[in-house]
């Protein structure tokens, strides 16, 4: 299953200013970790919201506001994606990631395809297409000869 | 928190921890088996306490910590029995002495190295395929004697035994704990990237109504891979089968129409293709390429694997180059089924009479006598060259070699459908 890490930076990811270099070193280290263990499929910082802008529907009609957003302590500064096998090994992960007395992590499970019927899930991963077959026949014939 | 709660929160620790924990402790015993029960005391431990004092700040280093002492403790004891049954045993003595600082420093040296050590263990070649899975699994993977047991479909007794018997073996043949080094080390890592793939196909291939440890297999091996790269980023056919792997996971959601049936990659939806997964695939394929490992059989399957993966559409598909990638794997390989595959690539980008006489020289080999996907593709070729009588009778032959009964349905579609054809083609002509 996939888990989506939110990091929301309080105030001080609005301020743009980079973080100094310690913290920056143990978020690489982190990184690496995350790596290192195969579950990290990707991760990206994101920009003071000054540069961003949201975007809403009222009546059909699109309204554009630009950055910066007001309610600041509800910024995204960052997410990670992770392929883990259960909650609470997310969980466990998260609570190794370097965190400052204002920042917090939100985790939220990934849907998946399998999420959408317990029948196609069930039989998820049932066929395999022909070519990859096929090779994975002629591996195991290869491998065993 | 609730004690089933904490129990969970353990279990996770132990996922993230084990490899680490068992790789470092094998370091020092020189026993992957004593190993793992020293970590899985520890584990044992952890479960009695952390529930009342709750899980502590750094839980990896309680559990190194608490094995530790454990193994010191194991060395000792063994010093003593052996310095009972040694008449001479000053020198043991000393030794034993000795023991315990460079333990502690021992311990703490980097993991990397132990884990690369604990995977060549793991899967190397006195053991049988099926007890590298196992133990694999067990040992680097996190996964409970119970967990395999279900994604294998065998009873729990069949892999507590496997995984015994493989540790007993080891221990037996004295396999030392290390890295192979030199010319040996290209024949133990393709025994390694052969279980990871092997666990990788078991979940591939999990069918209709099976546990779903099955299809974690897939998830369990992605990882396996992924860490592997990250201990050996030099090595091409790593990143290849990473390459692999990523790709055809990329896909497991299109396989299966609304109704669980199968869907041919040309017919998938490309929409539900897992785009993340695309993208590490074909990033995974320019390392190994860049490393110069290009012509590798991982590297070669994943080149095939992503000029499907790029193609936005079936149409696009660069059939040329598919039709050169299975060159080069039918030369690696020697198999007369990559050479089925070339047939029809060569097929969709030069025509099916080129793909027929690659078929045809298949057949002529006998190689594949009795294989449905002969008749199959043979089948297909000469319908398409409108040789409607001969391709029907293959198409029939097809049917009946085929034990899936889905498959013999749709084969005997497809031959009634020849038929029709032919028949069409006979009152044309005719005055």
């Amino acid at each position: 299953m996939r888990f989506m890490m939110l990091m929301y930076p309080g105030t001080k990811g609005e301020t743009g200013a980079m973080p100094d270099e310690k913290a920056i070193a143990a978020m690489m280290k982190y990184n690496e970790e995350l790596a290192n263990a195969g579950i990290l499929l990707g991760a990206d910082g994101l920009q003071p919201s000054a540069k961003g802008a949201r975007i809403r529907s009222n009546g059909g009609k699109r309204s554009v506001s630009d950055g910066p957003f007001t309610e600041t302590k509800e910024v995204l500064g960052g997410y990670w994606m992770l392929q883990v096998k259960t909650k609470e090994e997310a969980v466990e992960w998260a609570k190794r990631c370097p965190l400052g007395d204002d920042e917090m992590l939100e985790l939220r499970q990934v849907f998946e395809m399998g999420d959408f019927g317990p029948e196609i899930a069930k039989q998820e991963g049932a066929l395999v297409d022909k070519i990859g077959k096929r090779l994975e026949e002629n591996n195991k014939k290869s491998a065993s000869s | 928190m609730a004690e089933a709660d904490a129990h969970r929160a353990i279990i996770a620790v132990w996922k993230i921890e084990s490899a680490r924990l068992i790789a470092g402790l094998a370091r020092i015993v020189r026993d992957v088996g004593l190993a793992e029960e020293l970590a899985q005391d520890a584990l044992v431990a952890a479960l009695e306490r952390w529930p009342e004092s709750g899980v502590p700040e750094n839980p990896g280093a309680w559990l190194m910590a608490t094995a530790k002492h454990r193994a010191i403790d194991e060395l000792r004891r063994r010093k003593r029995l052996e310095r009972k049954h040694e008449e001479l045993g000053h020198d043991m003595e000393v030794r034993a002495e000795g023991a315990a600082p460079d333990l502690e420093a021992a311990i703490d040296d980097d993991v990397g190295d132990d884990l690369l050590r604990l995977v060549f263990t793991a899967c190397h070649p006195v053991l049988p395929p099926d007890a590298r899975v196992a133990l694999t699994l067990r040992l680097l993977g996190g996964l409970t004697t119970d967990e395999i047991a279900r994604a294998f479909v065998v009873p729990e007794a069949t892999i507590s035994q496997r995984i015994v018997r493989a540790k007993r073996a080891l221990a037996d043949a004295g396999v030392p704990f290390e890295v192979p080094r030199g010319p040996e080390l290209a024949t133990r890592l393709s025994s390694v990237l052969e279980v990871v793939y092997l666990v990788f196909n078991e979940g591939y291939s999990a069918t209709a109504g099976d546990d779903w440890m099955r299809p974690a297999l897939c998830e369990d091996a992605l990882r396996l891979g992924r860490i592997l790269a990250t201990l050996m980023p030099d090595e091409p056919e790593v990143h290849g089968l990473v390459a692999l792997m990523e790709i055809q996971a990329s896909r497991a959601h299109a396989r299966l129409g609304t109704g669980g049936e199968p869907v041919l990659l040309f017919e998938q939806n490309r929409v539900l293709w897992d785009h993340v997964l695309i993208r590490r695939g074909l990033a995974a394929l320019e390392r190994a390429e860049a490393l110069g490992g290009a012509l590798g059989p991982y590297a070669l399957q994943a080149a095939i694997a992503a000029c499907h993966a790029r193609a936005r559409t079936a149409e696009q598909t660069d059939w040329t180059r598919i039709a050169a990638l299975y060159a080069g794997l039918s030369q690696l390989t020697g198999s007369p089924i990559v050479e089925l595959n070339r047939a029809v690539a060569v097929s969709m980008a030069f025509g099916p009479e080129a793909g027929l006489a690659i078929a045809d020289a298949v057949a002529e080999d006998g190689d594949l006598e009795g294989y449905h996907l002969l008749p199959t593709v043979r089948g297909d070729l000469l319908a398409k060259l409108g040789r409607f009588d001969e391709a029907r009778a293959e198409l029939e032959r097809a049917a009946s070699l085929t034990r899936n009964a889905r498959e013999r349905e749709l084969l005997l579609a497809r031959a009634e459908d020849a038929k029709s054809r032919g028949l069409h083609e006979h009152r044309e002509k005719s005055p």
